[in-house]
């Protein structure tokens, strides 16, 4: 387990760069000088010499990637050109937002993906297999931000159950917990929970349904065990790869529910994106891309790991 | 029955032995769901190709006092948007843009993603490393985060929308056409094309494209639903195609602002996506079970 440990985090180093990398281009692929939205209009040439100079932008790519991964080292990821505050700051506490939509999507997603898959499998080409199977597939095409809009358009327009904007009473940007930001977190993480609840489903009626033909589940049978516990064992062999699955999904959900924390001014990362994105605010724009991106590196990490260590099979491969 | 079959036995008349892509074609046929899916996907682009020639209304012309018309409006089908244009006709011409948007990425990916893949599964070796730890590293973001951030970069505009959905596209069909490249080269007769002299183009060109496209294919049909949920959400985020052009994702964001006003017109947008993406996810799935591919 250990060496196998060891192996995949120094398969991650590469990955980790390359992702360093692509954060680090985002910001060079942007066009127009990054100098002009800080210089006033009548900069002399010696003027804006000196202030490229001052921001290392006059030294050639690479210096500049170093100047700025050994800074990342040290947790200083910039300052916000909208705001003039550190990017570090504002980044982690909009993740942090981020993270509870994306945790609560996955505990309303996953208990009912599983379930439905696990139904599905177990009664291959019945009607619960057939209404399973277009759930799932209704799940995976819908668009969640317009999805978003019809849930707030039946529980806040119509029935006036649920509030549909922010994280608090009054569309409050700052989160508690208690009752009254609660109720704010239902219907964004009920839409964000839509895509995982139609793959989990999926994934887990195919596994269930493989592993129902196998011998093994006959030879359980035959020698007198009961149902549930040989449900048990087919739980047990579905249980990596589900697993697998599942912690991608958090992943996704993370990076994903950009456009959902727009549709309901949560504020979280996406929220944060987009304000970058308007401002055209790189500094920040590349720090929400680059902590989004590492923290799906380090979910795909732990998935691996949690998966060799259920199923000691993969480690041998 | 078994004296019925012997005696209704006659001499098979002669028979071209069916090709492939004939008993494909026969399969989609008796697959009603495909087909309908495949009609609603034709009409729709059909209508958004000749919806100049539609009779329908000019979709840019607006009118101050007949702003947000319920559906069923006589003289607007499907009411009027946020500045008095008519829906039906900004439905219909949003099409254009979101299906061309929506779809043209996995298509300029499946080229690209194939090139990049079959050379690296052909060729393998340090090229295969080069290209196939690249894409990897691509794996590493959520596509939804890696357009926006490509997308937020590059700024607003249909070719940037093109070009970063494009970039999201290619890591994974290359990823499948490396696959599948490796498990061709592989078999014999490969090694036999190569026994006789083949030089490596010609044996990609005659032995292995022709034997690695339909996979790579199907499973680039099966990211056109996402393809298009994606890019109509660059518009909605703004970072997509730019106002006053009619595209479904830039209507359901302008019309957000009229949802406490005529909640069911401001969705509609959103139902053309949500009707698209999923004909497109169920026509994949039956090109996939027609074309015999196994995932």
């Amino acid at each position: 387990m250990l060496s196998y440990l060891i192996r995949r985090l120094i398969l991650v180093l590469p990955v980790a760069f390359g992702v360093s990398v692509i954060c680090f281009l985002l910001v060079q692929i942007a066009p127009g000088d990054p100098l002009t939205a800080i210089m006033p209009v009548d900069a002399t040439a010696e003027e804006q010499a000196a202030m490229r100079a001052a921001y290392g932008l006059d030294k050639p790519l690479p210096v500049q990637y170093a100047i700025w991964i050994g800074n990342l080292a040290q947790g200083n990821m910039g300052k916000s050109i909208a705001t003039g505050r550190p990017v570090a700051g504002e980044v982690f506490g909009a993740v942090q937002n981020s993270l509870l939509l994306a945790v609560s999507a996955a505990i309303i997603a996953f208990p009912i993906g599983t379930f439905l898959g696990f139904l599905a499998g177990y009664s291959r080409d019945s009607w619960i297999d057939r209404a399973v199977t277009a759930l799932s597939i209704t799940g995976v095409s819908v668009p969640n931000y317009w999805l978003g809009i019809v849930l707030v358009i039946i529980f806040s327009v119509n029935l006036g159950w649920l509030p549909s904007m922010g994280a608090g009473p009054g569309g409050s940007q700052s989160w508690a917990w208690d009752w009254l930001h609660l109720r704010h977190l239902i219907l964004p993480a009920v839409t964000l929970a839509v895509v995982p609840i139609g793959i989990v489903a999926r994934t887990v009626r195919a596994l269930a349904g493989d592993i129902l033909t196998m011998d093994f589940v006959q030879a359980l049978y035959a020698k007198g065990m009961s149902r549930a516990d040989v449900l048990r064992h087919v739980a047990r062999n579905a249980a990596a790869t589900a697993l697998s699955v599942m912690g991608l999904q958090l992943g996704y959900l993370l990076g994903g529910s950009i456009l959902i924390e727009t549709v309901f001014n949560w504020p979280g990362s996406g929220f944060l994106l987009s304000n970058a994105i308007f401002q055209r605010d790189l500094p920040l724009l590349q720090g929400t891309i680059l902590v989004l991106a590492m923290f799906f590196v380090a979910m795909n990490l732990i998935v691996d790991v949690a998966q060799a260590a259920i199923d000691p099979r993969i480690q041998r491969t | 029955m078994t004296l019925v079959e012997t005696t209704a036995v006659e001499p098979a008349p002669a028979q071209k032995p069916q090709g492939y892509w004939a008993g494909v074609g026969a399969r989609l046929v008796r697959d009603p769901l495909t087909m309908i899916c495949a009609g609603v996907v034709l009409a729709l682009i059909l209508a958004a190709v000749f919806a100049p020639w539609l009779g329908l209304a000019d979709p840019y012309k607006g009118s101050m006092i007949a702003r947000l018309k319920p559906i069923g409006t006589t003289g607007h089908l499907l009411g009027t948007d946020e500045q008095g244009r008519d829906m039906f006709a900004r439905l219909i011409y949003g099409g254009r843009l979101t299906l061309f948007i929506g779809l043209m990425p996995v298509v300029l990916a499946f080229f690209i993603g194939s090139a990049l893949g079959i050379v690296a599964g052909f060729v393998g070796g340090l090229t295969n490393t080069i290209i196939m730890r690249t894409v990897d590293v691509f794996f590493a973001f959520p596509s939804v985060l890696l357009a926006i951030a490509i997308s937020g970069a590059l700024g607003a505009g249909i070719v940037n929308s093109l070009v970063s959905l494009t970039i999201v596209f290619i890591p994974p069909i290359t990823r499948v056409a490396e696959a599948v490249t490796s498990g061709v080269r592989a078999l014999d007769y490969i090694d036999a094309a190569r026994a006789t002299g083949a030089s490596a183009l010609t044996v990609i060109r005659v032995h292995v494209i022709g034997n690695v496209l339909s996979p790579i294919f199907v499973y680039a049909t099966s990211l056109t639903s996402v393809c298009m949920i994606l890019a109509a959400g660059l518009s909605f985020l703004g970072i997509g195609v730019r106002p006053p052009e009619p595209e479904w994702g830039l209507m359901l964001n302008t019309l957000r602002s009229a949802i406490y006003i005529n909640p069911w017109l401001s969705a509609l947008p959103g139902m053309m996506i949500f009707v698209t993406s999923l004909c497109l996810n169920l026509l994949s799935d039956g090109l996939r079970s027609a074309m015999n591919v196994r995932d």
